[in-house]
């Protein structure tokens, strides 16, 4: 019975956070046509900077996830601006800078703060305990502000004119531009906004990990095989296929012998058969081949 | 005695007429010879070690170019070819006790079929979902080298396999000319009627498939092809190194593959090959500053993108070389006219 809460926990935590990033991953794909393999290494730099202030500083965990956003969003702008934009046309040059920045944050990382794993304080203490199991706070809160933040989004993308905006551009481009919507701009605010929310999923699912200039990695893998599982650009697939893919690990994890090791083989195992019975993942559109 | 001669004097008017009139061509012919006679100037063990990984990663290199950048089909999982190679050119010598000459094919044909089965449902995605599927299958065959530590060693992978050759100079010379070798095979397929189905199916798929063509086939082809050569960079890595370790199957593997063959440029072949000779040596040169230097490694590769996002040899070939708008053919920039039609090339 313990063991069915543990897993129902876990694999809520992790598929809230692989839908945060897949659904910031997937905005900026979409309105853009970027593939940002840089994307997980803002989530990375957004807890590194909160383990300096909370650590380093001395203040309170809060701060410390304030001053993370603002200043990964920042620089997700800065790096936009100077390395990304540029060279838009070319899809692989893309591609490989984004490639290239993740490396180069990850090694800025690792000699400001060294290669050994680090931790940051739970925001609020204690646990309580059901059936057996002792479900910290900070998971509950975790939780609560994956989902919170998930409702923000989806009212920013449905309910406002510049998700409007956003969502016009994904479908079309050209006739966003010929509406009068500022492609280039949105393609800005939209950077702003993913690169933002890989801050904030940093910023909350911190207390529950270990910090170390790889940590990027796995979370990379893990919001690409959502987004594909999905459908790329869908929200509500993104969403969905986070938390399948959440607790597939979570039950290897705890049910498989060597599971640890073989989380993420099982996990990307199940989009690949997905894929193979409906090549444009679960709640994507195929759409008639562009030329 | 004559037909020596015949050959000779062939020999002299295709270097004369076709070679030594292209700066590009003459760079290729000085490239073989300065790598075939390195080992006379300088037999110094550090830089053979380091020109011969240099030659296994432009193997790989160039595999990835044949496949991704010919066909179009974005492969970011590269470096499953290369871990199946080099961990079935491993476990084959290790637990069968066959030579090196026979491992390192095997290993190759083990990555064909590797090919084939992630092949064959990535023939069903194209662009961006391609290379973000293909990503998976390296961590999918990591997870179970780790899961099976008895066979495959775990993390700290197979080691104590036989060595490529016993002598320095032997290694460095088989890697070397296995690598001109090869690229220039993969070369000569690109500039064959398949290499330009490939170029066709890159380009505009449908439209080959309206002329009859089965892309289905080709694309298969691709992967295997690309396998091939990969699964022998491989397993000479594996008989260089004398270890297959979970290493070549990591994801930074897959991505410094598609860095290098984008940094040069890619549908050239001889952009990869160029660029790993480039950027590989300059991560050793940079290793002075050890921490600094993947840093370092990143921010060159993002500025010269800036400056040339075709790549680093489309953006010279651009610059020394102009093609004739009249019959096509290339003549250096520094001539007004056309060396063969005598058109004006501005």
């Amino acid at each position: 019975m313990s063991l069915i809460i543990d897993i129902i926990i876990s694999g809520l935590i992790s598929g809230s956070v692989f839908a945060l990033l897949a659904i910031g991953f997937s905005l900026i794909f979409g309105v853009a046509r970027i593939v940002n393999i840089a994307h997980t290494a803002f989530y990375m730099i957004a807890a590194y900077c909160i383990y300096f202030v909370t650590h380093k500083m001395g203040f309170h965990p809060i701060w410390g996830m304030v001053a993370a956003i603002a200043l990964v969003t920042l620089m997700g702008l800065i790096s936009y601006k100077l390395f990304i934009k540029p060279i838009r046309e070319h899809e692989g040059a893309v591609l490989i800078a984004t490639i290239a920045m993740a490396m180069a944050f990850q090694e800025v990382m690792s000699l400001i703060f060294g290669g050994s794993y680090l931790s940051v304080p739970s925001l609020i203490k204690g646990y309580f305990v059901i059936l057996g199991v002792k479900v910290f706070y900070q998971q509950l809160l975790t939780l609560c502000a994956a989902l919170i933040i998930l409702t923000v989004l989806w009212v920013l993308l449905m309910r406002t004119k510049l998700g409007l905006a956003i969502r016009s551009t994904a479908q079309d481009r050209e006739v966003a531009n010929l509406m009068g919507i500022n492609e280039s701009r949105v393609a800005m605010m939209t950077m702003g906004l993913s690169v933002g929310l890989a801050a904030l999923t940093g910023a909350v699912v911190v207390p529950l990990t270990v910090l170390e200039p790889h940590m990027w990695m796995h979370p990379l893998i893990m919001m690409m095989a959502v987004v594909v599982l999905g459908g790329l650009g869908s929200l509500k697939g993104s969403f969905m296929g986070a938390y399948i893919l959440g607790f597939a690990e979570a039950l290897v994890v705890f049910l498989a012998p060597m599971g640890a090791f073989l989380k993420g083989s099982v996990a990307l195992s199940i989009m690949i058969l997905v894929l193979l019975i409906r090549p444009e993942g679960l709640f994507g559109v195929s759409f008639e081949e562009e030329r | 005695m004559d037909l020596i001669l015949f050959y000779l004097r062939k020999l002299f008017t295709v270097l004369k007429n076709e070679v030594f009139v292209l700066p590009s061509r003459v760079a290729v012919v000085l490239f073989f010879l300065l790598l075939l006679l390195f080992p006379l100037f300088t037999q110094d063990p550090y830089l053979l070690r380091i020109l011969t990984l240099t030659s296994i990663f432009a193997i790989l290199a160039a595999s990835w170019d044949l496949l991704s950048g010919f066909t179009g089909q974005m492969n970011f999982g590269h470096a499953l070819f290369f871990g199946v190679g080099a961990y079935g050119a491993a476990l084959l010598n290790k637990y069968v006790g066959i030579p090196p000459w026979g491992t390192i094919p095997l290993g190759a044909l083990g990555a064909v079929l590797a090919g084939l089965v992630i092949g064959i449902p990535c023939l069903r995605l194209r662009g961006t979902y391609l290379a973000l599927t293909t990503l998976a299958f390296p961590v999918i065959l990591m997870g179970i080298v780790f899961a099976l530590p008895g066979l495959t060693g775990g993390e700290l992978g197979i080691s104590g396999i036989a060595r490529l050759a016993q002598s320095r100079v032997a290694n460095y010379y088989i890697t070397v000319v296995l690598m001109l070798g090869l690229c220039t095979i993969m070369w000569k397929i690109t500039d064959s009627n398949t290499g330009i189905i490939f170029h066709a199916i890159r380009e505009d798929e449908l439209a080959v498939r309206a002329a009859g063509i089965n892309t289905t086939r080709y694309k298969l082809l691709a992967f295997c092809l690309s396998g091939f050569f990969a699964g022998i960079s491989g397993g000479l890595y594996a008989h260089f190194m004398r270890i297959a370790g979970p290493s070549t199957l990591e994801v930074s593997m897959s991505f410094q593959v598609v860095i290098w063959a984008i940094f040069g440029g890619v549908a050239t072949i001889y952009g990869p090959v160029g660029a790993v000779f480039i950027l590989f040596p300059l991560m050793e040169l940079l290793r002075f500053w050890q921490d600094y230097r993947i840093l370092m490694f990143a921010c060159i590769v993002l500025l010269i993108l800036l400056y040339m996002p075709d790549g680093l040899f489309r953006w010279l070939l651009d610059k020394i070389e102009k093609e004739c708008p009249r019959c096509k053919i290339r003549s250096v920039a520094t001539r007004k006219t056309c060396r063969v039609c005598t058109a004006s090339l501005d």
